[in-house]
């Protein structure tokens, strides 16, 4: 049975500065799979992620959310994207403030909250497990902590595609297992999940399938299981990491 | 206090201060979070442009130099959002070409430097009733948005990204947020003054950041604070015969200066609330073994001259080769 299609990306040209940065990238995510975006260092992959939520212009292919393409798509409120931690300005603002913010695209200006973007905003933080920490300023949490906000922001909006930009980078082993079974509830809710990797770590559970780019081209396209690791070269994603090399990874960032 | 508001003048000169003391600080919140602290001292300068082409063209000067500072505002943000003004020197040069200019012009008009000076540091025998029609007026349409519009100009100043994820329509809001500075700027000329209005963007924003939690409550605060400041100095500089800019400035840099052991205290009553809470995220994960330093006199801090280096959820400090987090009363090593 095909699945019902989310993302369609075809033939996807993106040049930054004149120098081609994705080149002739075909992607897809249907209903109620989770797709991982990975490749090393600069092979693209947040690129893609910019390209296809409209951040960056394409120079050349068609992108298609929910059917709509790029260009016509208003449904925003129907995505949920998880920037990468390292881009949110760290603020005053409090943990259920930067949620509230996921509800922006069901709101109209000048009207004030309703009691569903209230509830919405609790819902969202009661899945991530942080509805205690509401008052907080995110800036006093932790990199896990934070990452969980960052969710629940993308779910604030009830989301029907999932978008998270290297949720696990910089949060500790434990915690990326929590992340993990966050995910995985959610998908198995009918959400489809793409998810940009650097590792794959303790989310190779509820990985359906994975794109993997190198310099900008995708190199393969289909279960993780059949990655080798002759085909990433020097990149290893495949396999168990250990904890010593997951740590140095960490010091480098 | 009863003779000074008896005095037509000074009662234009408080309403106007009132005004801008709620403008200033509730447009200077979006631009402090957008880090564009010093976005308000540039326009300030493009203003005195305007009021140099008002004296020459015998016109009244607020109008004339809202539109010159407003259209100087669009093309500083156009030219950031093309990416074209990521050097500072695109902008120095259109402020001090405005800061030039203005002099020139006046100049020419044959007026003084005295007469810019009410300008630059506020002057309140000067708020005429035109003047006080039009501050209430543009006063209204800078507040309106920046109040109304708090949740979305709040995502867009802190995750540009994400907010046009959601739609948003991302460079209007930031437009939105430059014209509402230019304005509220050259309305403050009266009162704060050209040179000092940034001063008031941004002092009472730091300050209220100390005392309160939350972005919003942050906002209400700091328009507390300005009108409080704004109020008062102006006030009190009828008494001290002094330019009501300087002693408004003032007054707010003692409320931030208040402000600061205050969010020490406050910081401290929270690290002993939030305490268990940590323990217990950190016994689900990984059992560490729990080593004190010994005696050890040094308080650590940002900026303490120990490296400091983030690990998980805390921030350990590098101490002649190991490493100290703060746990309650001492130091583990990590």
């Amino acid at each position: 049975m095909p699945l019902t299609e989310v993302l369609a990306v075809q033939d996807l040209t993106v040049e930054l500065g004149g120098l081609p940065v994705l080149r002739r990238i075909d992607l897809r995510v249907g209903q109620g799979e989770t797709v991982a975006l990975m490749g090393g260092n600069g092979s693209g992959k947040s690129t893609l992620v910019r390209a296809l939520l409209r951040l960056i212009p394409a120079e050349r292919g068609t992108i298609r959310l929910f059917g709509t393409p790029l260009a016509d798509f208003r449904d925003w409120s129907r995505i949920g994207y998880v920037p990468q931690r390292s881009t949110v300005t760290q603020s005053a603002a409090t943990v259920r403030e930067v949620v509230a913010a996921g509800r922006l695209a069901r709101r109209m200006p000048f009207v004030p909250k309703r009691a569903a973007d209230r509830q919405a905003v609790a819902e969202a933080l009661n899945a991530v497990g942080m509805a205690d920490r509401a008052g907080s300023e995110l800036s006093r949490l932790s990199g896990g902590q934070q990452q969980r906000v960052l969710i629940a922001r993308a779910l604030a909006s009830e989301a029907d595609l999932l978008v998270l930009d290297e949720p696990t980078a910089g949060v500790d082993l434990a915690h990326q297992r929590i992340l993990a079974g966050l995910i995985e509830g959610l998908v198995g809710a009918g959400r489809s999940a793409l998810i940009v990797l650097h590792e794959v770590g303790p989310l190779r559970e509820l990985i359906d399938r994975a794109t993997v780019l190198q310099e900008g081209r995708v190199i393969h396209d289909g279960p993780l299981g059949e990655l080798s690791e002759l085909r990433l070269g020097r990149h290893e994603h495949e396999g168990a990491v250990t904890d010593d090399r997951w740590l140095e990874g960490t010091v480098e960032r | 206090m009863s003779e000074l508001l008896g005095y037509p003048f000074m009662q234009r000169a408080l309403i106007a201060a009132l005004l801008t003391g709620l403008m200033a600080p509730a447009i200077g919140t979006y631009i402090v979070q957008r880090r564009l602290s010093l976005l308000g001292d540039g326009l300030g300068h493009v203003a005195i442009a305007g009021i140099g082409l008002a004296l020459v063209a015998r016109q009244a000067p607020i109008p004339v130099a809202v539109v010159v500072c407003v259209l100087g505002a669009v093309l500083v943000e156009v030219l950031r959002q093309q990416g074209k003004a990521t050097g500072d020197v695109g902008l120095a040069i259109l402020f001090y070409g405005g800061l030039a200019a203005g002099v020139l012009m006046s100049g020419i008009a044959g007026a003084g430097a005295g007469t810019l000076a009410q300008y630059l540091f506020g002057s309140l025998t000067t708020v005429t009733r035109a003047d006080l029609v039009l501050v209430g007026v543009l006063a209204l349409l800078v507040l309106v948005p920046a109040i109304g519009l708090a949740p979305q100009l709040f995502a867009v100043s802190t995750d540009e990204d994400f907010a046009r994820v959601q739609g948003l329509p991302v460079r209007f809001y930031n437009l939105l947020i430059v014209t509402l500075a230019a304005v509220t700027v050259t309305l403050a000329m009266r009162t704060v003054g050209l040179l000092l209005v940034s001063a008031l963007m941004v002092v009472p924003v730091a300050a209220a950041h100390n005392l309160v939690r939350g972005f919003f409550n942050m906002l209400g605060c700091a328009m507390a604070i300005g009108v409080v400041v704004s109020l008062a100095g102006a006030a009190g500089s009828y008494y001290a015969d002094t330019a009501p800019g300087a002693l408004i400035v003032v007054l707010a840099i003692v409320v931030f200066a208040v402000s600061w052991p205050a969010s020490v205290l406050r910081d401290r009553w929270r690290r002993r609330l939030e305490l268990p809470e940590l323990a217990e995220t950190a016994e689900e994960e990984l059992a560490v073994p729990h080593v004190a330093a010994g005696t050890h006199p040094h308080v650590h801090g940002p900026g303490c001259g120990h490296r400091e280096v983030q690990h998980g959820d805390h921030t350990d400090f590098i101490h002649e080769g190991h490493l100290h987090a703060q746990h309650a009363d001492h130091y583990d090593e990590h």
